[in-house]
C-alpha cells in the first residue's frame, strides 16, 4: 500500500499539464471533463485517502475506486503512471494501436476496476461491492466518481436508495459537479436542484466542497472516511468543466470542443 | 417409477438453499420476486440474501459488484424483466466486465415463453433467447423439466462467467424420469430415425415429443432433440445427431425469424454445410393480447400441438415428393 506525503497543489498542476499533453497527442480524448476531476483524483490518490497497490492493483486489501465517468478521467492516466501502475512511456501511446490506454478507459488498464464510460453503471456496481465487503466483514472503502450529468441516468437512483437502505457507510460517492453535460448546462436540461439536499433526503450523509481546492477535497474525503455514520457518504465537488483552459472553462459546449493545438502548446509553455 | 412433477424454480432454489450452508460464497439477490423455497433462503441465510426491490437495473449491477468481491451470485426475477429491463447493465457489467475480471453471476428468469399464461405480453417472454445469445460469453440454459433445471445448478455453481437460466413458470411433466441429461453436450437425443428431426427447447420439447408420438402412430418416425444449452452445445454432438436427416424442424416459444432457435439452426446448418431443409415453428404475427389456455394461445400463434403436427406432416410429405 502506497501513501507518501505529497504537495497536493503542485501535483494537481503537474497532472493538469500532463492531461493537456495527453490530449495534445490524442485529441480523441475528452479534455474538458477530465480537467474538472483532476483535484478529486489527486486528493484520492496522493492525499492518503485511498489505499492502493500499484504492484498488485486488485490486492484484496485495497480500497476500491470505481471511475464511473470514464471518459472524464483521462487525468488518471498520468496519475496511474506516476504511481507505478504502468510505465510513463505508455502516456505517449494513448489511443494508438496496441496501447491499453483508450479514449474511454476500460478495466484492462491496471488500476481501473470496472467498465466505465457507458454512464450510470459504476455506482450500482460499487454498491454491490460495498455490500460484499460489508458481508465479508472487510473494513475497506469504495469510492465512486460520477459526473452530475451522469446522475440523469435513473439506475443511479436505484443504487442511491439501495445504499441508504443497507447503511453502506463504506461507500463514497464523489460527484464531479461541473454542471455541464454534452449539449449544455445540466440545470437547463434536467436540473438536480439542490443536489446535496436531494441526496440527504435519500438518506445519505452529504458534504459540499470547492472541487478545485485540492486540500479541501482531501480534508472532506478524510473526514467522511473516518466517520462511522451508518449512512453512505456523498461529496459534491463544485468544479469547472475545462478548468484552466481559456475558451473551454465552463463553456456550454466544452464537452465537444477541442482546443487548438497552438493554445495547448502555449499553455504548456506558460505554466 | 413416476417422478412427481415440480416447479423448476422450486427445485432450483432448493438446490441453492441446500448448498448455502456449506458454500459460503453463494449470494442470492432478488428483484422482489419470491417463491416458497426462497422464504427458506431468506430465513436461514439473511446475510447472503438481499432484495433490491423492483429495480432490475440495480439487480444486475449489485450482482456484478458482489461477484467482483468473490461471491457466486444468483440473481432472480421474472424472465422478461431480468433480461430486457436491464439489458445494458447485463452487457456492460456482466458480459464486458467478465471478459477482464473473474465473475460468476447467474440470472434466473422465471416465465419463459407463454408460461405466465393470463398475464399478457408484458410478462410473457418470446425474445430472451435472441437477446441473450447475442452476448458472446453468456451461457444460455433452457430446461424442459424440473430434473434438468435442478441439474443445471451444478453448472451455475461451478462454471465461471455470466449465465442466463430461463425457467418455465408452470409445473411441466417430467421428461427425464430416470436420469437428467448429460449437461456437457448441451443437448439430448430423445428419438432417432426417419427423414426429419425435431429440435426443440424448453416447453416446446413437450410439444415435439407429443408430435413425434402421433406421427409414430401413423407410421412416421422422426427424431427429437432437446437443445437445452443454447450457447455452448457441442457442435460435434449436434452434427452427429442431425447427420443424415433430410429435414430439420425447429420448435420454440419465441418469435419466428427473429434470431432465436430457428436462426441458430440456420447458422449451424450453413456453417456445417449440411443439406437438410428447414421448417421453423415459432410465434407468428407479433404481440397478442388474447386470453386462453397456454395450448389455446399456442394454436393461435402457430406453435400449438395441432398446428405443429399439421405443418410437420406437410413438411414430411414435401420431402418425400
Amino acid at each position: 500500500m502506497n501513501n507518501k506525503a505529497i504537495d497536493l497543489r503542485e501535483k494537481s498542476k503537474w497532472v493538469w499539464r500532463q492531461t493537456l499533453a495527453v490530449h495534445r497527442r490524442a485529441p480523441e480524448t475528452r479534455l474538458a471533463s477530465s480537467l474538472s476531476s483532476i483535484d478529486i483524483f489527486v486528493a484520492l490518490y496522493y492525499g492518503a485517502v485511498l489505499r492502493f497497490d500499484p504492484t498488485n492493483p486488485l490486492n484484496e486489501a485495497r480500497d476500491r475506486c470505481v471511475i464511473s465517468k470514464g471518459h472524464g478521467s483521462i487525468c488518471m492516466y498520468p496519475i496511474l503512471a506516476d504511481l507505478g501502475f504502468f510505465s510513463m512511456e505508455e502516456l505517449l501511446n494513448v489511443c494508438k494501436a496496441g496501447s491499453f490506454l483508450g479514449g474511454i478507459p476500460d478495466p484492462v488498464i491496471p488500476g481501473y476496476e470496472t467498465v466505465n464510460g457507458s454512464l450510470g453503471h459504476g455506482l450500482g456496481v460499487a454498491t454491490g461491492m460495498a455490500l460484499g465487503l460489508k458481508r465479508k466483514l472487510s473494513d475497506r472503502s469504495i469510492f465512486v466518481v460520477v459526473g452530475d450529468g451522469e446522475l440523469h441516468e435513473g439506475a443511479n437512483w436505484e443504487a442511491i436508495m439501495f445504499a441508504a437502505q443497507h447503511q453502506l457507510d463504506n461507500l463514497h460517492l464523489i460527484v464531479d459537479d461541473n454542471h455541464i453535460s454534452m449539449l449544455g448546462y445540466t440545470d437547463e436540461i434536467v436540473s438536480h436542484g439542490d443536489l446535496a439536499q436531494r441526496l440527504t433526503a435519500f438518506g445519505w450523509s452529504c458534504m459540499e466542497v470547492d472541487g478545485h481546492d485540492v486540500l479541501a477535497v482531501q480534508s472532506a474525503l478524510l473526514e467522511q472516511k473516518n466517520t462511522a455514520s451508518r449512512k453512505p457518504k456523498a461529496l459534491i465537488a463544485r468544479t469547472l468543466k475545462g478548468h484552466g483552459v481559456p475558451g473551454l472553462e465552463n463553456a456550454q459546449l466544452s464537452h465537444i470542443i477541442n482546443p487548438k493545438p497552438e493554445l495547448i502548446d502555449s499553455l504548456l509553455e506558460e505554466k | 417409477m413416476n417422478v412427481k412433477p415440480l416447479a423448476m424454480r422450486d427445485v432450483f432454489l432448493e438446490r441453492i438453499w441446500c448448498s448455502m450452508a456449506s458454500e459460503q460464497k453463494i449470494f442470492f439477490v432478488s428483484a422482489d420476486f419470491g417463491s416458497p423455497v426462497l422464504d427458506k433462503i431468506r430465513a436461514d441465510f439473511p446475510d447472503r440474501f438481499v432484495n433490491v426491490g423492483i429495480a432490475e437495473q440495480n439487480l444486475i449491477n449489485v450482482s456484478a459488484g458482489l461477484a467482483l468481491e468473490g461471491y457466486t451470485v444468483f440473481a432472480y426475477a421474472i424472465a422478461p424483466f431480468i433480461t430486457m429491463r436491464c439489458y445494458e447493465q447485463i452487457r456492460v457489467s456482466l458480459a464486458l466486465l467478465s471478459e477482464v475480471r473473474p465473475m460468476n453471476v447467474n440470472l434466473i428468469g422465471v416465465g419463459a415463453g407463454y408460461s405466465y399464461v393470463v398475464s399478457g405480453p408484458t410478462h410473457q417472454c418470446y425474445e430472451d433467447i435472441t437477446l441473450m445469445r447475442a452476448l458472446p460469453n453468456f451461457q444460455v440454459l433452457s430446461p424442459a423439466d424440473h430434473v434438468t433445471a435442478a441439474s443445471m445448478f451444478d453448472i451455475c455453481r461451478d462454471v465461471q462467467g455470466p449465465k442466463y437460466l430461463r425457467l418455465d413458470a408452470q409445473v411441466l411433466p417430467v421428461i427425464y424420469e430416470h436420469n437428467p441429461p448429460e449437461m456437457s453436450n448441451g443437448l439430448h437425443v430423445h428419438k432417432r430415425g426417419g427423414q426429419v428431426c425435431l429440435i426443440a427447447t424448453g416447453y416446446m420439447l413437450h410439444t415435439a415429443l407429443r408430435v413425434a408420438e402421433s406421427l409414430a402412430l401413423s407410421g412416421k418416425t422422426v427424431g427429437v432433440i432437446d437443445l437445452f444449452d443454447l450457447a455452448r452445445f457441442s457442435p460435434d454432438k449436434l452434427y452427429q445427431a442431425l447427420d443424415g436427416y433430410e429435414g430439420i424442424v425447429t420448435l420454440e416459444e419465441g418469435f419466428r425469424g427473429r434470431g432465436g432457435v430457428d436462426s441458430m439452426m440456420f447458422e449451424f446448418v450453413s456453417r456445417q454445410k449440411m443439406k437438410a431443409k428447414m421448417l421453423n415453428i415459432g410465434v407468428e404475427g407479433g404481440y397478442r393480447f388474447e386470453l386462453g389456455t397456454r395450448a389455446d394461445l399456442h394454436e393461435q400463434v402457430g406453435i400449438g400441438y395441432e398446428v405443429a403436427l399439421k405443418n410437420i406432416n406437410i413438411f414430411i410429405e414435401s420431402l418425400s415428393n
